[in-house]
């Protein structure tokens, strides 16, 4: 017999004035506001929400709430939504999940016949020999697998981000968690209270006794006037250190949820008790429910459970024989657990309940109703670094010894009436506002502003709470049948004894050998029944066999949710809007967002090789230097000689590691006496900048050298091409640009267009004559369009990074960590002359020094045979037709300016040799023939071009 | 997320932070052996209990400066307060 509504119910939560139409697999069905999907689903007698993962039982309403395992559906096109937590909206489109080709009739329920070969490690049986059958294996996984549809093409919804920094989250609004976040509130702290449920209040919502519904209406009253802030439908997922917390608010209005990352001083848990399913044959036939299931239902929502009822309870809240019959639900039996009675199992068919055999009697009925007892969730405490400690008496675990900065309260600490409940909260409240506030003055005294705040840090608050008592709970887990004990992961007792029997007896181990514990509900449902399946198996108690560690999340968290907002800035060149007005094709580089082209950057670069390009190289790594010891931290940092650098001039440098690997390259100027400007990689900007501190601070604090990094203030113009000198005369005054005025590695101040500041330098990145331009940020749009229009006759045009890599390739320039990686030392580049071993002390010496006797791979230019093929970067240099690895291409391209492929790669050093033939592994498996050439660079090696 | 107490900006996230690891003393590289100089590089202490480690203050005062912290415990010993000269590396 099937659940239907009831009429009217002090408690209820739904509003019957506002009726709402949805869809269930296809059909029309409606409900009220306030319902969930599954007790508007329920009122209108649906009985099967589900199938199970591997043997496809139909399955109904567990628990009734956010943990229920068998209420997983998609909405829309949002999938593994909870039914039993989500509130029902108009237009609905709901359905089933793991069912094919339909919930009524279901082909892979054929598995139930077969179910001994999806026995306990089925995943590992089944699916991993023979290993060829793997792509067969991941079809027929996902075929199985309950998550639901993914629709890639639905719209992005808005995920946000909070960060906040209260003195003490509670988390959990039953009554001792708001009395504890009132108390604190009471106190002075800034209160954070955060509830997983729809509204405050725990079980008080779905009592029916006078006294617990007038104090729930004055708890919320109070909580409503206070400066709690309190947070419905939300979850604090996880405690990490220092209590940094995470909290995923669900009901945020702009966002489809938010993340809120709190950095709380004092952290109270108070979950309140989940009610443990029993394990018994049938336990997971739809009509089996938890008491908190039956009152939620009838109290919450208005949903009659059934019609005639056996309820079997093992303590007095589980009792939920009076909320029942006041229902009307005709109440067969009542089975006492205390007394030594049992369930033995349920009789029916697949898809309900006909019958209950209790103490091996027969009673008809179409519900039955499971109050075995209490889980805690101590998840909180465990991810604080507490063990809690499982307490036979009273049959379940209690805190241990969290840190002084966690506080737990409520059903998770002991039991008492409501009174007591609610004084140990409020007095937990009240200590750990006192503790925050010594938290609070311990940060302030560390903080430099915050000196003048004085006065003594106040005594640490001890905990001189009158501690919760424990009642006695028979020790209730399987009756003397198999049954369910993870619906999620459709894992049963007989599985479980299996995998002990084979050897997975530990909790760990054999929580990833049957996946019991890993589904929906993060082990809130099977945990302790899985512990004591396995205590059974190993003949010892539940304390000795101890629990799987709880890890975050505490709920499961979408990845929407945690990827959400992002806050990493997004860097530009002040001259972008130039090129997204003409046609730009942008790349993202670490922070920055660069031109890749404008279309065709092999034109890109066959102009600037003819006429002249123009390349907008802002990112460039740039770093002032003031002071007079600058020489000897370029001496100290890079591998060359800089003393003698005059005013003028420019040098390029290699940095290296103290391992001797290269770490970065750049040119640096000097400007004026004690003032230089260096230059990085545009990734390495940050690196070096940290590097160059590192040092100055930390070994040569005597140095008098200042940094200031300058990368964004300056927009970098590279100026490149035969008419380059032609262009810059233009829009350049003040500066002799004859070969002899300003030659090759000079640096000059300037005037360009007009904008006063500017320095540039003559370098050649790209192997052709070349000026970059460095001047002022806010002018760097005006410098552009001025090079633009002055060098319209002169053919000018831009060009972009992919233009910049090949024309370095063509001149057989490498770039750091692309064709160099984190083993390459400085000798393997090839650039020798610039390695001064008889410099007295560098960064990386040593390592260079005994390099000698190393054999080091070498970075060199290569050419293939075939002028057309270009192999792929990373493509590796093997020996003939042996897969024996001799090198790889780490650059490759297919030259404009040769019209043949280039390429630069790492060899042994045998082969480092001008004419060395080599065997280039494509990706498509083929094998191709390459020259190693006797120079890196492919286009004008002899530097014609780049010193004119 | 660990709280890291900056001599200058008071305890921040540790991801404001650059972790600059394990401080050690940097040999002498003009005599060093190859064996010292390779443990310089890459061996560590590693200890469960108090270490003397670098952090670098890259989203504050940009300032590198050392710690003692019980990698099994988190807790920091007497940090460096406000104004303090002890803020040397190694
Ligand atoms: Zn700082």
């Amino acid at each position: 017999m099937a659940m239907s509504r009831l009429g009217q119910r002090p408690t209820e939560v739904i509003k019957r004035s506002v009726t709402l139409h949805f869809r269930w697999n296809g059909r029309s069905f409606s409900g009220f506001e306030g319902d969930t999907v599954a007790s508007a689903l329920a009122a209108s007698g649906q009985q099967v929400f589900s199938r199970s993962l591997k043997y496809h039982r139909p399955r109904g309403i567990l628990t009734a709430d956010y943990w229920d395992p068998n209420l997983m559906v998609q909405v829309g096109d949002d999938p593994n939504v909870r039914a039993g937590h989500r509130l029902l909206e108009e237009g609905m489109d709901v359905r089933a999940q793991n069912v094919w080709p339909s919930l009524r009739f279901d082909l892979k329920a054929a598995n139930s016949l077969v179910g001994r070969f999806l026995s306990a490690g089925f995943y590992y049986k089944t699916f991993m020999r023979p290993r060829w059958l793997w792509p067969s294996y991941e079809r027929v996984l996902s075929a199985f697998g309950p998550g639901g549809r993914v629709d890639i093409d639905s719209p992005d919804r808005y995920h946000d981000k909070r960060y906040t920094h209260p003195d003490v989250v509670v988390a959990g609004a039953g009554p001792a968690g708001i009395e504890a976040a009132l108390a604190a509130s009471k106190a002075g702290a800034r209160v954070l209270l955060v509830e997983h449920e729809h509204s405050v209040g725990g079980h008080l919502r779905y009592s029916t006794r006078a006294a617990e519904q007038v104090a729930l209406g004055k708890l919320r009253g109070t909580l409503e006037a206070s400066d709690v802030e309190v947070l419905t439908d939300s979850t604090v997922t996880g405690r990490y250190e220092d209590n940094w917390l995470g909290i995923v608010q669900r009901n945020h209005p702009i966002a489809v949820e938010r993340l809120i990352k709190a950095r709380a001083k004092m952290l109270v848990v108070a979950p309140g008790l989940i009610e443990r399913p029993y394990v018994f044959e049938g336990n997971d036939r739809p009509g089996v429910i938890t008491s908190a299931a039956a009152r939620r239902l009838i109290n919450l929502w208005g949903v009659k459970p059934g019609e005639r009822a056996v309820v079997f309870s093992a303590n007095d809240e589980g009792d939920a024989a009076a909320d029942l019959r006041d229902a009307g639900v005709d109440v067969a039996a009542v089975i006492d657990g205390r007394k030594g009675h049992r369930i033995n199992s349920t009789r029916g068919s697949r898809r309900a309940v006909e019958g209950v055999v209790a103490d091996g009697v027969r009673i008809d009925a179409d519900l039955l109703v499971v109050a075995a007892g209490w889980t805690a969730p101590t998840s909180l405490l465990n991810m604080a670094g507490d063990r809690p400690a499982y307490d036979r008496y009273a049959a379940r675990f209690f805190p241990s010894n969290p840190p002084d900065s966690v506080l737990a309260t409520g059903g998770l600490s002991g039991d008492g009436t409501l009174d007591e409940l609610r004084t140990h909260g409020a007095a937990t409240g009240r200590l750990a506002a006192a503790r925050a506030l010594s938290v609070a003055h311990r940060i302030q005294a560390r903080t430099a502003r915050a000196r003048a705040v004085g006065g003594p840090e106040p005594d640490w608050a001890a905990d001189d709470r009158l501690p919760l008592r424990r009642d006695f709970h028979p020790e209730l887990f399987r009756s003397d049948t198999h049954g369910m004990i993870d619906f999620s992961e459709d894992v049963g007792s007989k599985d479980l004894l299996a995998a002990a029997r084979e050897g997975y007896d530990s909790v760990e181990l054999a929580k990833r050998y049957t996946t019991a514990t890993m589904g929906s509900s993060q082990g809130k449902l099977e945990t302790v029944n899985t512990v004591a399946v396995l205590a059974e198996a190993r003949g010892e108690n539940i304390g000795e066999v101890g629990t799987t560690v709880w890890r975050p999340p505490y709920a499961p968290v979408s990845l929407g949710a945690l990827a959400g907002r992002v806050f990493e800035p997004v860097r530009v060149s002040p001259i972008q809007p130039w090129h997204e007005a003409n046609g730009v094709r942008t790349i993202l580089a670490g922070q920055w967002v660069r031109p890749d082209h404008y279309g065709d950057p092999a034109a890109e670069v066959r102009n600037a090789r003819s006429n002249v390009g123009i390349i907008d190289v802002t990112p460039l790594g740039k770093l002032d230097l003031r002071g007079p010891d600058i020489p000897k931290l370029l001496n100290l940092l890079y591998t060359n000689k800089w003393s003698n650098l005059a005013v003028g001039k420019v040098r390029y440098g290699m940095m290296c590691g103290e391992d001797g690997v290269v770490l970065d390259d750049g040119v640096t100027g000097r400007l004026g006496e004690d003032h230089y400007m260096m230059t990085t990689t545009s990734s390495g900007a940050g690196v070096v900048w940290e590097w160059v501190e590192n040092w100055l601070q930390t070994e040569r604090p005597d140095w008098r050298v200042h940094v200031t990094p300058v990368t964004s203030a300056y927009a970098s113009i590279n100026v490149a091409g035969p008419k380059s000198r032609r262009l810059v005369g233009r829009v350049v005054r003040d500066v002799d640009l004859s070969p002899e005025g300003f030659a090759y590695m000079e640096v000059r101040s300037a005037t360009v267009a007009g904008v006063a500041g500017c320095f540039m330098w003559r370098i050649g990145f790209t192997g052709d004559l070349s000026y970059e331009l460095h001047v002022p940020a806010g002018h760097g749009m005006h410098v552009w369009e001025a090079l633009i229009e002055a060098g319209a006759d002169l053919g000018v045009g831009p060009f972009g990074m992919e233009g910049q890599r090949i024309m370095r390739l063509e001149k057989g320039h490498f770039i750091v960590g692309q064709d160099t990686d984190g083993l390459t030392m400085a000798p393997s580049t090839g650039l020798s002359r610039l390695i001064r071993l008889d410099k007295e002390n560098f960064v990386g010496r040593p390592e260079l020094g005994w390099s000698g006797s190393r054999r080091l791979p070498m970075i060199v230019a290569i050419q293939p045979d075939h002028p057309q093929t270009v192999p792929d970067e990373g493509c590796q240099i093997v020996r003939g037709d042996t897969n024996e690895i001799l090198g790889r291409i780490t650059s490759s391209r297919m030259s404009p300016t040769l019209r043949r492929s280039i390429c630069l790669g790492q060899v042994e050093p045998e082969l480092a040799i001008g004419g060395s033939r080599v065997t280039v592994l494509l990706a498509s498996g083929d094998r191709i023939g390459a020259t190693v050439m006797g120079h890196h660079a492919h286009f004008d090696p002899a530097g014609e071009r780049l010193r004119g | 997320m660990l709280l890291v107490p900056c001599p200058n900006c008071g305890p921040r996230n540790s991801a404001d932070l650059r972790y600059g690891g394990e401080s050690h003393a940097r040999p002498d590289p003009a005599t060093a052996s190859p064996h010292e100089w390779r443990a310089y590089l890459y061996l560590r202490h590693n200890p469960a209990g108090w270490l003397r480690e670098t952090w670098y203050c890259r989203s504050g005062c940009r300032r590198w400066f050392a710690l003692e912290r019980n990698t099994a415990t988190n807790e920091f010993r007497d940090p460096p307060l406000p104004g303090d000269k002890r803020g040397g590396a190694a």
